[in-house]
């Protein structure tokens, strides 16, 4: 970075951080058990709330008899659905620009029909939480289990269970994006090569489980909640507005919260269940979902089965995509944001990388009696990256083609831009080439493949596969705000400058791990001309910072970061107009580094920003009378320009497939992702780590299984196979920087791009790597049983 | 979920059990490593009125050669064991499972005594005792008895453990050699498949419903002859649909792993 291109302080001074890798801040709170999660606030009065959930996957029930859970030492009260019905409304999560999309109301606790397995149906609130439990256990309910729906392929069959029969049927949205001519170009194209796709339903498993503690007063009117939330303003919103508080009344706290990975950005029945009870009692009153509770009530991603087509030319060009995506999203779309967006995502991003002329694409969104599955990290990408980089792949197999050969004439070209895809989406600038490239600097290419030849030959079977894609970040109000739902697509922060020439930036997106503070107090401390450790950072609490969107899609760094980076220069500017009166100089003339008022030319220490501070607030009598002492500054930013600022890398995945025991070992892997601006290249490391780590759950472990009755199997840790640090490769990540020009600070989102690419690189490698023997998988996870069963050894 | 309410205490003789199971009768749990037991109680899958924690009793500790078998104490620990020289000299066998067992906090805890008990079907110590054909010492207020670990194991997590009785010891004919290989989703994972060879008895773990000897596959293996004895699981074994995957990739995996557990004791031969 320099002074021309973004008008900071030159590269080297010692508070350039932008684009350095300095340690998060908050680290050390974290690992020395100093960290104050949701769990840790502790009220007086607090009651503890379990729930009765339903065991059945589709059933209709009646509360018979509550008096025996109340007699439960400890326990205080219970809540059906109906005692909660007065006291919150329901909600139907539909968005006004997804055209056409349904959905059902939803309640707190539903009134007599429960619609999936591990659905809260009635509430219990005790002393404890081990006493609650024994009061849901002690509730005397009567069930009758009714046929349900769980295969996504009958949802809309003749004979299928109608979810919700005020519906008409069992469809929640569909969608159909379509760019020339499909059915003649692929009627008359040189080849057509085509491949049913399927992602396996998983789900986040943040290390925090959902936690909320809720505190309504009497007295005043308000209502406190501290909660595990990514979007505290947005919770806010739905709590004033289904409780029938005034917005301004209610106030969401989040301390720390332990992961997220877009788990903890919805809103979820038992926890409005929480609030309700806490408003009715003028009790605070506590939910921590355990690891059970997590696995059959957290929502579920990724559970969509696509049929698709590519159709190239001889040369290798790509002449178009023909995607249909049908995906199951559980009973009910999910508040706010709606379970649709996945599959629109997935209509939105197939082909994306590529230069092509002829695109259709169908999502299918359907009711199902599973639980809810709705946005997580990298929504939709990792499908649809699956879907194109599995046909690229297989079209270049068909025509005999090396696959990165055939990705170099695809791709869209890196001067091509701005241009918009098939599918409509306009991207500003993007470096798929020169990413290319960049992986093919990393990757011993030439290695690999002599490796691979000679372990062919001795029956050792190993692959390399390739995934390219795009990411969809910093979005604007085209994401939700148009469709009705009152989420801020913008964010503010607040730069404040106090006496002894510490700062403090208050700002309205969120932290759950992964660094949000650390970045803001870099660019604040280089916006400013401060140290990073003198930059203290407040987010997490409606009533203490900017109205703002909070953490999710990717918007932290882009969106939040753009806001801290103009406060901070506004709050320069400020400190530079006091100091020019203080030394009677020309703010111009003047500079602040390290904490200190210099002369800009020579560098020469004119006074420290704490000497600055004890005077303008101290002894404010020795300076004009006109000048203006306002040392904070709030600047708020969002994106005008494009819809969404798209990223783009590519992936590369090595691996060994033992064909005996179909077992996949990860042997390396590789990201060259380009998120814009780099602000700290070690938590962009990390990000896209963290990713790949998660893209590979979800392509050979993770698995949501239910059985044909709608029975949650995968319930616990041991069946519920998460990535662990033994499985995993070594990782290499590189850079292309091609920054917005829509922000100062050029910033983009990191957070979802490894797992966007990794399970189309492993799935190429896997798949690689079976070439010789006939042998293909698409199904994701790729078990061992799946895998075998590819080989036709079982 | 929380568990629910327990009563605890700590035995320091066995004496102490013994009045505790006089006085608790089924209500009385023992307590060891914990590494089980303790999931079962937050998954509330067992409510004891008592946990009677015995990791204090000295007599169930050590591990020592024995009138030519090695006597190893129920307390011993699974790390224990994977440190022991006298396990890695006369029954290295055990020693070799040890890094297959959970993780090394895990392993830090968990008993030998623990495994046997619970039986897990997915467990290394019931195979290996089986496979090594090691007698349980077993003590009750009656006195002790002593059961071929063949006859201990009676079913899914179900021994010939009796009411008021514990297990003392377990005792390992030495110098029996073997090898244990299996095939888990990810290291530290229970096996999906796995097998414990110890001359022409192959015992296979993660397949039924306990430590399963697969007499066919072992006779054929007797006369050397690797590829009968693998055709010989397809009736040796009946394993179930567990979510990993069908019985046919189960008794595939059983053949792969024979086979190459074979492999190397016909090289030598050759
Ligand atoms: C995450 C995880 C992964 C694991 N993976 C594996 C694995 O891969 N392979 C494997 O084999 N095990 C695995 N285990 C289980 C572990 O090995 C346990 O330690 C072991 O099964 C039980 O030993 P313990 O001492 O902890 O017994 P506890 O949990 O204390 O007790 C288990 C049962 O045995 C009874 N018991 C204990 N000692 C005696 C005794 N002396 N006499 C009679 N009854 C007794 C108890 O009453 C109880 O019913 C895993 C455990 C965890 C938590």
């Amino acid at each position: 970075m320099n002074e021309i291109t973004i008008g900071l302080s030159r590269e080297d001074l010692p508070n350039s951080y932008i684009g350095r890798s300095v340690p998060r801040p908050s680290v050390a709170k974290l690992v020395e058990g100093r960290a104050t999660y949701t769990d840790d606030v502790a009220l007086p009065r607090t009651l503890h709330a379990a729930f009765l959930r339903s065991p059945h996957a589709h059933a209709r029930f009646t509360v018979r008899d509550t008096e025996a859970a109340l007699r439960v030492p400890g326990v205080v009260r219970v809540f059906t659905g109906h005692d909660l019905a007065a006291l919150c409304t329901p909600w139907v999560a539909t968005l006004e620009h997804l055209k056409g999309m349904k959905s059902a109301p939803q309640r707190p606790l539903p009134l007599d029909r429960a619609t999936w397995q591990g659905e809260a149906v009635v509430a219990v609130l005790a002393d404890t939480r081990a006493a609650a439990e024994d009061g849901a256990l002690a509730l005397d309910v009567e069930w009758e289990a009714l046929p349900a729906q769980t295969d996504m392929e009958t949802a809309l069959k003749p004979g299928a269970v109608v979810i919700h029969p005020e519906l008409g049927d069992n469809l929640a949205f569909r969608r159909t994006a379509t760019h020339g001519d499909v059915d003649a170009a692929f009627a008359t194209a040189h080849r057509v090569v085509e491949a049913r796709f399927v992602t396996g339903r998983h789900t986040g498993v943040t290390l925090e489980g959902r936690s909320i503690l809720a505190d309504f007063n009497r007295a005043d009117g308000t209502l406190t909640v501290h909660h595990a939330t990514q979007a505290p303003h947005m919770i806010q919103e739905v709590l004033a507005q289904h409780l029938g508080l005034p917005a301004g009344k209610v106030r969401v706290v989040c301390k720390d919260v332990g992961g997220s990975f877009g788990i903890k950005v919805h809103v979820y029945p038992d926890e409005m269940a929480v609030a309700a009870m806490s408003v009715a009692l003028a009790r605070p009153v506590k939910f921590v979902a355990d690891r059970f509770e997590s696995f059959s009530s957290d929502i579920h991603a990724r559970d969509h089965r696509i049929l698709a087509r590519i159709a190239v030319a001889e040369d290798g060009t790509i002449i178009g995509f023909d995607v249909d995506d049908l995906t199951g999203i559980g009973p009910y779309s999910v508040y706010p944001r709606t379970s649709a967006v996945e599959g629109n995502q997935v209509v939105n991003l197939c082909g994306g990388p590529y230069r092509f002329e002829h695109y259709r694409c169908t999502t299918t969104v359907v009711l199902q009696n599973k639980a809810a599955t709705c946005q997580y990290r990298a929504v939709g990408h990792p499908i649809a990256t699956a879907v194109t980089e599995g046909l690229v792949d297989l079209a270049a197999e068909a025509l005999g083609m090396d696959p990165l050969e055939l990705r170099r004439r695809n791709l869209i070209a890196d001067d091509a831009y701005p241009t918009t895809s098939p599918a409509g989406m306009r991207f500003e600038g993007l470096s798929h080439h020169a990413s290319l490239d960049k992986l093919l600097s990393m990757v011993p290419l030439d290695r690999i493949r002599a490796d691979q030849a000679e372990a062919r030959a001795r029956g050792v079977f190993r692959g390399l596969g390739f995934a390219s894609f795009i990411e969809l970040t910093n979005p604007s109000p085209f994401m939700y705000g148009i469709g009705g739902a009152r989420i801020s697509a913008q964010d503010g922060c607040t730069v404040r400058m106090d006496p002894d020439g510490s700062v403090v930036a208050a700002s309205g997106v969120t932290e759950q791990g992964q660094g949000t503070e650390a970045i803001l107090a870099q660019i604040v401390a280089h916006g400013v001309g401060v140290s990073v450790g003198k930059v203290r950072v407040v987010t997490g609490d409606t009533l203490a910072t900017p109205y703002g969107g909070g953490t999710w899609a990717c918007r932290g760094a882009g969106i939040g970061g753009e806001a801290a980076l103009q406060g901070a220069l506004a709050l320069k500017a400020q400190i530079l107009e006091v100091a020019g009166a203080m030394l009677q100089a020309r703010p111009e003339a003047l500079d602040v580094v390290m904490g200190e008022v210099v002369d800009r030319a020579t560098g020469t220490p004119r006074m420290p920003l704490g000497e600055l501070g004890r005077i303008l607030y101290f002894r404010g009598d020795t300076l004009p009378k006109d000048l203006p002492r306002e040392l904070v500054q709030t600047r708020h930013y969002i994106t005008k320009e494009y819809p969404f600022a798209f990223t783009n890398g590519i992936q590369a995945s090595w691996v060994e497939v033992d064909t005996d025991t179909g077992m996949v070992t990860l042997l390396e892997h590789w990201c060259v992702e380009d998120c814009g601006r780099i602000i700290n290249p070690l938590l962009v490391d990390e990000q896209v780590k963290g990713g790949i780590v998660q893209g590979i759950g979800g392509a050979l472990y993770e698995h949501c299984l239910y059985d044909e009755q709608g029975n949650l199997l995968t319930t616990t840790m041991a069946d519920y196979l998460v990535p662990m640090a033994a499985e995993m490769p070594e990782m290499h990540v590189g850079h292309v920087e091609t920054p917005t020009r829509e922000s100062l600070l050029g910033a983009k989102g990191a957070g979802e791009a490894g797992t966007a690419g990794a399970p189309a690189a492993v799935m190429n490698a896997i798949n690689d790597a079976l070439r010789p023997l006939g042998a293909r998988v698409t199904e994701q996870p790729f078990t061992p049983a799946r895998i075998l069963a590819a080989l036709g050894r079982i | 979920m929380k568990w629910p309410a327990t009563s605890y205490r700590r035995a320091s003789s066995l004496g102490d059990v013994w009045q505790a199971f006089a006085e608790g009768g089924a209500g009385v749990q023992l307590l060891a490593g914990g590494q089980t037991l303790l999931a079962t109680l937050a998954f509330r899958l067992s409510e004891p009125a008592l946990l009677l924690d015995i990791t204090r009793i000295p007599t169930l500790r050590g591990i020592a050669l024995h009138g030519g078998a090695l006597r190893i104490g129920a307390l011993t620990t699974h790390a224990g064991l994977g440190r022991d020289p006298l396990v890695a000299r006369h029954a290295p066998l055990l020693a070799q499972a040890v890094p297959l067992i959970a993780h090394p906090a895990i392993r830090n805890r968990g008993t030998i005594g623990g495994s046997l008990a619970n039986a897990d079907p997915a467990a290394e110590l019931p195979a290996c005792a089986v496979a090594l054909e090691a007698t349980l010492v077993l003590a009750s207020a009656q006195g002790e008895r002593r059961v071929p670990a063949g006859e201990f194991f009676t079913g899914l997590l179900s021994t010939a453990l009796r009411p008021g009785e514990l297990i003392l010891a377990v005792e390992v004919p030495i110098g029996r050699g073997g090898s244990i290989t299996e095939i888990a989703r990810r290291s530290g994972d229970y096996a999906m498949c796995g097998l414990a060879l110890v001359g022409a008895r192959p015992v296979f773990f993660g397949v039924g419903d306990g430590p399963v000897l697969a007499r066919g596959a072992g006779a054929a293996l007797a006369r050397g002859d690797v590829e009968a004895a693998c055709a010989a699981l397809d009736t040796d074994l009946d394993p179930p649909t567990d979510m990993h995957g069908p019985p046919a990739m189960k008794r595939h995996l059983a053949r792969v792993l024979l086979r190459r557990a074979a492999a190397p004791r016909q090289e030598q031969a050759a």
